[in-house]
């Protein structure tokens, strides 16, 4: 009976009811959304910075990371590549020679980093040869070929064929430096990774360094990202001399935003829900002092406290979780839809995301477990919206209520 | 009369609003016994105390001192809690304004105080129609209260106030809403009930032809009882409960 009086109660000021349920469907889908979208966005970001920039996990000398210096190779680099690559838990696996320095076409110079690769299996990790918008990806074969990103190639102002010098210090301390032809021209959505990198033969780079047939770096993408923990401690076991670091360390600023995205997520409906609150709350608080007299009544003849707080807690919960199931169901169409054909940001602000590293183009997606968890927010939201209504309406007196007109 | 049980009592009652200079005395001392199967009238000018005394006496409203007993219950000693399940099972109410609850039916609103009181659903259906047929209104049973007239609405309210098969009904001014012939209609009922059930009855009222059908009037003035008249019952009355 008492759901079904607060049923019929809910429905007594029907425009009213159908605000409070229109602004609970739109706060649980914009909640929901948003949510996807920032899901969406850091998984992209998570995807995109391990497929194409820093892989599952790097090797380097312990020193390399704080000196990076060319001397800093790792031993036996090319049988450690060999190894890992024959591992079936690998799913690609690189090594690369590196070295930082100075970058100068005849009209500019910057600083950069240069990346020697061995092209064919930089490519399978990294997939840079498919970023290339303009002239050709490096061949194994060919010598002093260099390609680099868009943005470096407007700064230093040189075109496909155009020469660069590298400067950068040798493993013995002397500078060394090299003539390079661009062959190619890469872009990626990753601004400041475009205006840096500049990739050459392995070869040709180590020679400059004076490491022949040795390399500074091995990286290495995973076919279960989940493994990853458990692969490398057991690879770092195995080879305790070199110093391994996974995604994470690698790019500590992504971690914490993985990391984190729980706290971002509870901050985010916290404070929709909270706006949502107060609007329910008030609401029902209209609603039971419009009814102070029905109430008073209800007291009179013998509903006691516990009852009467039940009807106005079971209202205000059927009046939320009515809504609630419609914004989810908004949220999981069209969080489906754009997960599909992408959000499209582009035209305003490709400039601003591709200088965060992101793609202007974002899927917005969701796991299960994160409705599930809005699901269990917005019942808590109801739960606590109901508390004040109904402990305003027991704390009425029955005479003092009935007396009112 | 005389050997009548007594269902409620009370002794030195006394209610006070307000304290100091502005303090109130509503009622005054006020020993009142009432027995089984009265018909009862309080009576008396604004202000005189009526729905204040009818409000401690249905638990409503709590004494500043003295003592009501309902059945030999002291309710002034009872917690609020216990105070409501009190009233739930002994006191029935009809209010001057009916205090239906607009979106429940005729039925449903008979039928909600034995829901609190957790009767089983084949005995409240039951009682709910033979309820709606004392009062008259077996074919409105499906109507909101914003479908019955005035004095429609107010039968209900007895129906309601009489399913819980209470010791007595208290009303308070019920028929101060009502045009004179459904006014007329609704003490047919009330009468007809305290004649062949021996329900008890207690009124507050300003109406005098509420006041020429009961078979008691209290006269309250100034909180105090000023008069109290016993009227004979007719020879066919449903005889008063002993004790």
């Amino acid at each position: 009976m008492l759901l079904q009086i607060a049923w019929k109660n809910i429905w007594r000021n029907k425009v009213r009811s159908l605000v409070v349920l229109g602004s609970v469907v739109l706060g649980v889908w914009v909640g929901a959304f948003m949510v996807a979208y920032i899901y969406g966005l850091m998984n992209q970001r998570l995807k995109d910075a391990t497929e194409y920039e820093v892989s599952h996990f790097q090797l380097h000398h312990p020193n390399f990371d704080r000196d990076k210096e060319a001397k800093y190779f790792l031993d036996n680099s090319t049988d450690l590549l060999g190894e890992i690559q024959k591992d079936k838990a690998i799913r690609a696996a690189t090594a690369r020679v590196i070295a930082y320095g100075v970058v100068a076409s005849a009209k500019s110079s910057t600083g950069g980093k240069f990346i020697g690769v061995l092209p064919e299996s930089e490519n399978a990790v990294t997939g840079i040869g498919d970023f290339v918008i303009e002239g050709n990806y490096l061949k194994s074969n060919a010598k002093n070929k260099a390609i680099i990103g868009e943005k470096l190639a407007d700064k230093l102002k040189v075109k496909v064929r155009s020469k660069v010098v590298l400067t950068f210090p040798a493993a013995d301390g002397s500078i060394a430096a090299g003539a390079f032809r661009i062959i190619g021209i890469y872009k990626t959505y990753n601004k400041g990774f475009e205006e840096s990198n500049i990739y050459v033969n392995a070869p040709d780079l180590a020679k400059l360094t004076e490491t022949p047939n040795q390399f500074h770096e091995i990286a290495a993408l995973l076919h279960q990202p989940d493994s990853l923990e458990a692969y490398t401690a057991t690879l770092q076991a195995k080879h305790p001399e070199v110093f391994l670091e996974t995604w994470k360390e690698l790019s500590p600023e992504l971690g914490l935003m993985i990391d984190s995205f729980d706290q971002y997520l509870y901050i985010f409906l916290i404070i929709i829900l909270l706006a949502l609150s107060f609007g329910i709350i008030n609401t029902m608080l209209m609603a039971v002092l419009e009814r102070g007299r029905e109430i008073g009544m209800l007291m009179a003849i013998g509903m006691n406290k516990g009852r009467l707080f039940g009807m106005i807690f079971i209202e205000t919960l059927m009046l939320v979780l009515i809504a609630a199931p419609f914004g989810l169901a908004f949220a999981y169409f069209t969080v489906s839809y754009f997960g599909e054909v992408g959000l499209d940001f582009s035209e305003v602000y490709d400039e601003g995301y591709a200088a965060l590293g992101f793609k202007s183009l974002i899927y917005p997606a969701m796991e299960n477990a994160y409705y599930f968890k809005i699901i269990v927010m917005v019942v808590i939201t109801a739960v606590l919206s109901s508390l004040y209504p109904a402990w305003t309406a027991i704390r009425l007196n029955p005479v003092e209520a009935m007396s009112k007109l | 009369m005389e050997n009548s049980k007594i269902v409620i009592k009370t002794e030195n009652l006394t209610k006070i609003y307000g304290e100091g200079e502005v303090a109130v005395r509503a009622i005054n001392n006020v020993d009142l016994t009432i027995k089984a199967g009265e018909f009862t009238a309080l009576v008396g000018p604004s202000g005189s105390g009526k729905t204040t005394l009818l409000n401690m006496i249905g638990g409503l409203d709590a004494p500043t001192s003295g003592k009501v007993w309902i059945d030999k219950v002291d309710i002034s000693t009872l917690s609020n809690n216990r105070l409501i399940d009190f009233r739930l099972h002994n006191i029935g109410f009809v209010f001057q304004a009916y205090n239906l609850i607009p979106v429940l039916t005729a039925k449903e609103n008979i039928e909600f105080i034995m829901l609190l009181q957790k009767r089983p659903k084949a005995e409240r259906q039951q009682r709910v129609l033979a309820l709606l047929k004392e009062v008259g209104l077996s074919d409105k049973k499906d109507s909101r209260p914003d479908a019955l007239s005035g004095g429609q609405q107010q039968r209900v309210a007895v129906a309601r106030a009489l399913a819980s098969k209470p010791k007595f009904i208290l009303a308070d001014e019920p028929t101060a809403n009502l045009d004179s012939k459904t006014a007329g209609k609704l003490l047919d009922t009330m009468a007809a009930l305290n004649h062949e059930e021996g329900i008890t009855f207690i009124f507050s009222t300003h109406d005098q032809r509420v006041i020429e059908r009961a078979h008691r009037v209290i006269t309250l003035v100034d909180g105090a009882i000023a008069k109290d008249e016993l009227i004979e019952y007719p020879s066919d009355h449903a005889q008063p409960e002993t004790a």
